[in-house]
């Protein structure tokens, strides 16, 4: 496994910036999500560095073999494409061989590694099988099958459960997480749902019209974000602009005056105020700072979210949904109710960082 | 519906039909009920030898313009679908635009070029096998193109940057996985230009030569002094013979698949 370095990636389209000098690391072993809403440019970035797309400038460098401009045949990745991409007229294990056929191995080692993979992916016993005889979840793994046992220097993942229903999603989600640890493949992944970012990598690289907004760990997203793109693009958050009044409130543009800690090392153009669902717990009556009429309660199972309007803003709150004697769960719309939160919770950030 | 099907199917198959039944009656001048069944046009059929000469012509012609003619034709639908130079759509305009011609006219039009390319050229060109599988060979290629364009269009390229991805090089992703991906697209191109050419009238009229009459012509040409179920029996002979060739082609590629 090799490590992976990006410097300075640019990718035009005539007039148009698809990837507008992008820098990246990943460390060996490591797992990085590229997160970002489509057109973002973080599939044009994969494709770069899977060598399908010739940077426009920069460099991408394995190790610190600069690969620019080297075919992608001759880069050694291993990529699970979306679609999965599996020869229609090749087996399950024609294909997983063709990468160990293509580095001129013989028949029966060939035969032998193929069978091993097929195994880590439990698929053994559909080996013979066509694509199309195939279910969704299954074609999925021979394709993961198929970049695996060519061993490459890097793992690319694109949008790889995106054509999997929600339950199947959640599985296979953890099967890749786990074989990538336990095989230490440096990944590269690339997803537009933040659930699927969180969840399976190491760190975070945040994208939006072709430029990294934020890299990071997940807790260090979602907990600090930089901007208010990224606390909104990570998490549910409440944003709201205005600026800070004071040392100790924000002043929305609607007039609301919210509490908020004194200014820390809050960026000198802060101009929203952010704040998860999670950290606003609710007051009955009108009693606390901040009061409005309840406008909806959403039942989700184990959450409750309510949805409070507050002068002309709206908040969402999200608590665990409470026990029958709690006097949360006879919430209802049009009851009067105060919102609190502790005043480090909130963040001030600008839009765009 | 189902009947409505079945009223569609009637009206495709009868004149096929009625030409397989009538090949039968014993009497020269059709007329209902027969008066009796025969195998004796069939006798007759083969004892003419121009039909015997025209099957084997028409089949050498056609294998010819299909085996030139659908490569060039795949080549073109390559360029169309994947080149990146302008003029693409006229190009693939040009190429289907044989189909828009009616064969008399595009038949008249290569016998006027024929007899001038024979003047610059001073040697025979109108009325050679040479001459009549060059213009079944422009029954070939806006068929290919057509077929083989579609079947590109539908083929994911991801397969072929898969392919890539794990270290095969462009011509090998070419012969690996971008052929085998458009056979089906092939086969059927195939099928379709060999029958084209083999049941062509109107395009070789002009074109063929003495001694090297194409089936349909031949059977022009019987017509022209006689009119027996002699015709009928050839008739049911050739469409037996496209039958066949359908029924085995569709044992490789399901043809409603691509057609």
């Amino acid at each position: 496994m090799a490590r992976l370095s990006v410097e300075r990636l640019t990718k035009r389209f005539g007039a148009a910036v698809a990837v507008d000098g992008l820098e990246l690391a990943v460390r060996e072993g490591e797992l990085v999500a590229l997160l970002g809403p489509s057109g973002c440019g973080k599939t044009t970035t994969l494709r770069m560095v899977a060598g399908f797309l010739p940077p426009t400038s920069g460099r991408v460098l394995f190790d610190d073999e600069d690969v620019t401009r080297l075919p992608a045949y001759r880069r050694s990745t291993g990529m699970v494409f979306q679609s999965y991409a599996l020869f229609p007229h090749m087996t399950a294990a024609q294909n997983v061989g063709f990468g160990l056929e293509m580095r001129g191995l013989g028949a029966a080692e060939r035969a032998a590694k193929v069978a091993d993979v097929l195994k880590l992916v439990r698929l053994s016993h559909l080996a013979d099988r066509l694509p199309r005889e195939l279910s969704g979840g299954q074609q999925q793994r021979v394709a993961l099958a198929r970049a695996l046992v060519i061993n490459p220097k890097l793992f690319l993942l694109d949008e790889p459960l995106s054509n999997l229903d929600a339950k199947l999603r959640a599985e296979v989600r953890i099967e890749i997480r786990t074989l990538q640890q336990r095989l230490g493949l440096t990944t590269l992944l690339v997803t537009h749902d933040r659930e699927e970012a969180l969840t399976m990598a190491d760190r975070l690289v945040v994208m939006e019209s072709g430029r990294v907004r934020q890299i990071g760990t997940p807790k260090e997203l979602y907990d600090e974000p930089a901007d208010a793109f990224v606390a909104d693009f990570v998490g549910r958050c409440n944003i709201l602009p205005g600026r800070r009044e004071s040392e100790t409130h924000f002043r929305t543009e609607g007039g609301l005056l919210l509490p908020v800690a004194p200014a820390a090392d809050e960026h000198k153009d802060a101009t929203a105020f952010a704040l998860r669902p999670e950290r606003i717990t609710i007051g009955f009556g009108a009693d606390g700072e901040i009061s409005g009429a309840v406008r909806a309660v959403t039942y989700l199972g184990p959450q409750t979210e309510v949805h409070v309007r507050v002068g002309d803003a709206s908040f969402v709150v999200i608590r665990p949904t409470p026990g029958d004697d709690d006097r949360l769960a006879s919430i209802k719309p049009d009851d009067i109710v105060s919102l609190v939160w502790d005043r480090r919770a909130p963040r001030l950030l600008p839009q765009i960082s | 519906m189902r009947a409505l099907v079945a009223l569609a199917y009637l009206i495709i198959f009868a004149p096929v039909l009625m030409v397989a039944v009538t090949s039968f009656f014993a009497q020269e001048i059709i007329s209902f009920p027969p008066p009796a069944l025969t195998l004796h046009w069939y006798a007759n059929a083969w004892d003419k030898p121009e039909f015997l000469r025209g099957l084997v012509t028409s089949f050498q012609i056609a294998l010819i313009a299909a085996a030139i003619g659908v490569p060039i034709g795949t080549a073109a639908a390559l360029a169309i679908v994947r080149g990146e130079f302008k003029g693409r759509g006229a190009l693939s305009t040009f190429l289907l635009a044989p189909l828009a011609v009616p064969g008399v006219v595009a038949g008249s039009g290569l016998y006027m070029l024929y007899v001038l390319a024979e003047d610059f050229f001073d040697r025979d060109i109108k009325a050679t096998v040479q001459g009549l599988v060059a213009a079944h060979i422009l029954l070939a290629i806006p068929w290919t193109v057509r077929l083989v364009v579609a079947s590109l269009q539908g083929l994911d390229r991801a397969a072929e940057e898969a392919a890539a991805n794990l270290g095969a090089s462009p011509f090998t992703v070419f012969r690996r996985i971008t052929l085998p991906m458009m056979r089906s697209g092939i086969v059927a191109a195939t099928m379709f230009s060999f029958i084209q050419s083999f049941e062509n009238l109107d395009l070789s009229l002009l074109l063929v030569g003495p001694g090297r009459t194409t089936l349909p012509v031949a059977m022009l040409n019987y017509l022209q002094f006689r009119i027996d179920p002699t015709l009928s029996a050839v008739a049911t002979v050739q469409i037996l013979l496209v039958g066949v060739l359908m029924a085995t082609t569709d044992r490789f590629v399901k043809l409603s698949r691509v057609v």
